[in-house]
């Protein structure tokens, strides 16, 4: 009837799951009781939930990430924790549970937090800056959402039901084939990344449709923000990566369910075919996540420095560089497998390359800065904190690529080092830069400032104190993943790597600080004018946060950074407006597809997990009968009168005409 | 365990190319950072100093410049890998005194086997090697992927069931290294550390001698106890019976070791046994 699943599946004599998961069920049922009581589930069904549009869906997305962040975040802290005490002893958590922590860490990390983070900026942002009112497929998009928050919930439930995989995060056999990974951690860990992995495939597409084919009036490809490049590059290698690592994870469970023997040690299976398709979507991963932050870097350097982009086209160029080059250097994640020096050379080789166009990026923020006039605004702050950080991840990652220094750091902690160099420095900063930059478009007010830079001095800080040990401790030859460990040599790096963690662990809490006195303080952070920074690009040309159209009139872009020349047409001509005959607008209607197509997903990934096979037919029916019945809807738009785009419009025209008046007086 | 304190010819080219590599880099990085925080701080808003200059946006020759510092860097690290990756390719000869020693290294879980097929014997969890002789690895799995690692000997390896893959190494000075397992391969994982012996060329056939004489046999009936799941605290020491065993273990003449549903199921028969004496 239930398959595998029984009560011995709930770990009653392991505390610390228990009692996390525990506090997690308290909290998610005090919050859903709190809903219910004050009345807020229809809106929330009506505006968030059942939401196509692409801002509400990048609002899900990063609120997705972020809680997300603070789980892959504790997972962090307990492996600190662990690995500063287990010298000589087998500290607190066996190695069952250790190694589940570093695998789900791992996963949920660059899964669950990266990848929505950055995906969730770029529905926000990417149809604004073009001009547009919504993106390509918006229902799709919904769905889209949905089923990469059942991939995390999977992961999480597999926190009290059962357990994660213990074989680190991308679950290399023959360890995660069924002989040696008897439990079903492999298949919570492969179901989740098939499930969530559809979404980002569809998100990925959704995105490249919406770039090429949507685009205002004058946005040719190259007047496109730099962000608009960065997410088109960025989503052209989800389309193309993506399904490697379906195709590889289906083999994986098909070796798991069925019996075949893609990678086991058996009858002629292969681990090495592994790597190779692992990597072979796990490098351009990599890019698909550092692409749209050197997107976001451009736009936030270009906006603070009061300058355009230095070297526009250098940096289309770099970015279609890295995108392509990224494709061409799976091969240097197992130098150490035995492959030829031919092979292992031109592969190092063909990886220092992508430091080229990645050399030049940096190369033109600094020119972007030389001449500039630099307001240090907490995304500012990041920016220039990503880029002293990123070079020092970029020469270690360089390094690396050398086959013969990787044959004695391949696998180190001078590897784990680097690579959270690059994604903490990287990605994660400019997600959080993203995240300053665009909160006031999003929600119409401003965060606040004095908690932000707090928040970036103890991540900055905390980020330097936690990884530069890891970088000696590597080069004194520890390895990663080492649930214990006898060698006082590493010791005291382990014991400041963990005061590390601490110092990051307060810049996470100055970062949720910051969010709840900007929201208490939320009208005097008002942003009326819809651009608060000076901006360049036509997000900021709508008002704060943007109507459900994004504009009233489909903008006319005249030159790269759109906005910025509208400013300076409109003060030559004293903002004489023109009145413009206002249209009807026809937007998506919302849809319940995604929702409920992600919650028949759920109920046949945890099938599948537990082998429960009546419950899988059921949720593949429920799913199929879903996208069914959307695609025989008969109205999928409404209209929006032109009285209303109209009344909507003139308040926002008043209120910015008082603010420029009034600054004109002064 | 020092990186940067090779004990044999391998670690010392390895080490040498990442200090060099590191040293390239650093000679554009170090400017560069220099650069972002000096300009960073000066252009500043609120520094009256600075000249605005908001029409800086294009410049042919700063462009060349930004393109050919990167890539004059990397044509150069290119060289330095396409040689060193030839030079120092895992399989190529290390010439040394003396006759090389053959070792084969099986990764089993969650301890080494190290077999000398010339001298007839076999060590667990322990590495002895004569000083300055060629050492002529194969490696192979009895289960899962792992990888052979003596940090201050250079190059680390994989070692794959079904496969075998080579690495030739030379421990120049007498003393104790430790090696390990650089590649997750379960609960046992940490355990996988291994001592190495480096001991004077007159000691070794000494050792050998001495290590013949111990009651222990290893053949395929005790490899396959030895290969079930388990950690090994001892360092046992085995008579090899048979030469050509890594090659029964490495063409899966001898099937891949069990995991642990197997392994338990095997310790539950075994308890059994206990409880009925």
């Amino acid at each position: 009837m239930l398959g595998k699943l029984d009560w011995s599946a709930i770990p009653f004599d392991q505390p610390i799951p228990l009692v996390a998961g525990a506090v997690v069920l308290v909290a998610i049922l005090c919050v859903l009781a709190w809903v219910v009581v004050k009345g807020h589930l229809p809106y929330l069904w009506r505006e968030w939930i059942t939401s196509v549009d692409h801002k509400r869906i990048g609002v899900m997305y990063i609120l997705l990430a972020s809680v997300m962040l603070l789980r892959g975040g504790s997972d962090a802290v307990m492996m600190r924790i662990q690995q500063a005490v287990a010298y000589q002893s087998q500290g607190y958590l066996p190695p069952e549970h250790y190694n589940q922590i570093f695998s789900a860490h791992g996963t949920i990390m660059i899964f669950f937090v990266a990848m929505p983070f950055v995906i969730g900026l770029m529905n926000l942002i990417v149809p604004l800056q073009l001009g547009v009112r919504d993106v390509a497929f918006p229902t799709l998009n919904s769905v889209g959402f949905w089923l990469t928050a059942t991939g995390a919930l999977l992961v999480n439930v597999s926190l009290v039901v059962g357990e994660f995989a213990r074989t680190g995060w991308l679950a290399f056999p023959p360890l995660s084939e069924l002989s040696y990974s008897p439990g079903v951690g492999v298949d919570y860990y492969a179901w989740s990344l098939q499930i969530s992995g559809v979404g980002t495939l569809v998100a990925g597409i959704n995105l490249v449709t919406t770039v090429l084919k949507l685009r205002t009036r004058g946005m040719n490809y190259l007047r496109m923000p730099m962000f608009c490049w960065t997410t088109l590059a960025s989503n052209l290698l989800i389309v193309a990566a993506f399904p490697i690592l379906t195709a590889t994870l289906a083999m994986l469970l098909l070796d798991r369910y069925l019996g075949f023997h893609f990678f086991t040690n058996e009858a002629g299976g292969n681990v090495m075919m592994f790597m190779n398709l692992i990597w072979a979507w796990g490098h351009p991963e990599v890019y698909i996540l550092v692409l749209p932050a050197f997107g976001i870097f451009s736009e936030v350097v270009s906006t603070f420095s009061g300058k355009a982009l230095f070297g526009y086209r250098s940096m289309v160029l770099a970015t279609m560089a890295i995108c392509v080059i990224s494709f061409m250097v799976w091969l240097h994640h197992f130098f150490t497998m035995g492959a030829g020096p031919d092979v292992n050379a031109i592969f190092g080789i063909a990886s220092m390359i992508i430091a080229v166009p990645t050399g030049v990026k940096i190369y033109n923020w600094l020119f972007t800065m030389y001449g500039g006039r630099i307001r240090f605004a907490t995304p500012m702050l990041w920016s220039v904190g990503f880029m002293v950080t990123f070079i020092i991840g970029g020469l270690t990652g360089v390094l690396v690529a050398v086959p013969p220094a990787d044959f004695m750091l391949h696998n180190s902690m001078f590897l784990v080092a680097h690579f959270h160099n690059v994604i903490i420095g990287g990605v994660l900063f400019g997600a959080f830069a993203g995240f300053e930059y665009w909160f006031p478009k999003a929600f119409g007010f401003r965060l606040d400032e004095r908690w932000g830079k707090a928040a970036f001095w103890f991540t900055f800080l905390g980020f330097y104190v936690t990884f530069m040990p890891l970088y000696i401790v590597g080069m004194l030859g520890m390895t990663r993943r080492m649930q214990h460990y006898d060698v006082a040599a590493w010791r005291p790096w382990m014991i400041i790597a963990a005061f590390g963690m601490a110092v990051l662990t307060i810049g996470v809490i100055c970062q949720i600080m910051q969010l709840v006195v900007s929201i208490r303080d939320r009208e005097a952070l008002r942003d009326r004018t819809g651009d608060p920074w000076d901006g360049r690009s036509l997000e900021w040309a709508t008002w704060s946060p943007p109507p459900v159209f994004n504009f009233a009139f489909n903008p006319d872009v005249r030159g790269e950074d759109a906005y910025w020349e509208m400013k300076a047409h409109a003060r030559q001509q004293s903002f004489a407006h023109e009145e413009r005959e206002y249209e009807d607008i026809e937007m998506p209607r919302n849809s319940p597809t995604g929702f409920v197509c992600a919650f028949f997903a759920t109920i046949m990934g945890f099938a599948l997990i537990w082998h429960i096979w009546w419950m899988v037919i059921l949720g593949g029916i429920g799913a199929f009968a879903t996208f069914v019945v959307f695609a025989w809807r008969d109205h999928d738009e409404y209209v929006i009168p032109a009285e209303e785009v109209a009344r909507i419009d003139r308040v926002n025209i008043e209120e910015r005409r008082s603010l420029v008046s009034m600054a004109g007086s002064v | 365990m020092n990186l940067l304190d090779p004990q044999g010819p391998v670690a010392a080219a390895n080490s040498t190319i990442l200090v060099d590599s590191v040293f390239i880099m650093l000679v554009i990085v170090v400017p560069t950072i220099f650069a972002i925080l000096a300009f960073a701080f000066w252009f500043r808003a609120s520094n009256p100093k600075a000249r605005y200059q908001p029409e800086f946006v294009y410049s042919g020759r700063v462009e060349m410049v930004v393109w050919s510092i990167p890539a004059l860097t990397v044509i150069l690290l290119g060289g330095v890998a396409w040689i060193g990756s030839h030079q120092l390719d895992p399989a190529a000869p290390v010439p040394g005194t003396g006759s090389p020693v053959r070792i084969h290294a099986v990764s089993l879980d969650w301890k080494w086997l190290f077999i000398y097929p010339d001298q007839r014997i076999a060590t667990v969890n322990t590495l002895t090697v004569p000083a300055g002789a060629e050492l002529n690895f194969q490696l192979t799995s009895s289960s899962v992927m792992n990888t052979f690692f003596i940090p201050q000997l250079g190059s680390m390896i994989y070692t794959m069931n079904g496969m075998v893959t080579k690495l030739n190494l030379r421990a120049d000075n007498e003393g104790k290294l430790q090696g390990m397992s650089a590649h997750f391969s379960g609960d046992g994982f940490p355990d996988m550390m291994f001592d190495v012996n480096v001991i004077s060329p007159l000691a070794f056939p000494e050792w050998v001698a001495a290590t013949a004489k111990t009651d222990a046999v290893l053949n395929a009936d005790s490899y396959k106890r030895l290969m079930q799941q388990g950690i090994e605290k001892g360092r046992p020491v085995y008579r090899l019976d048979d030469p050509q065993l890594f090659d029964l273990i490495s063409t899966l003449h001898i099937p891949p070791g069990p995991g642990p549903e197997l392994a338990s199921e095997a310790g539950r028969s075994h308890s059994g046994g206990h409880d009925a004496r």
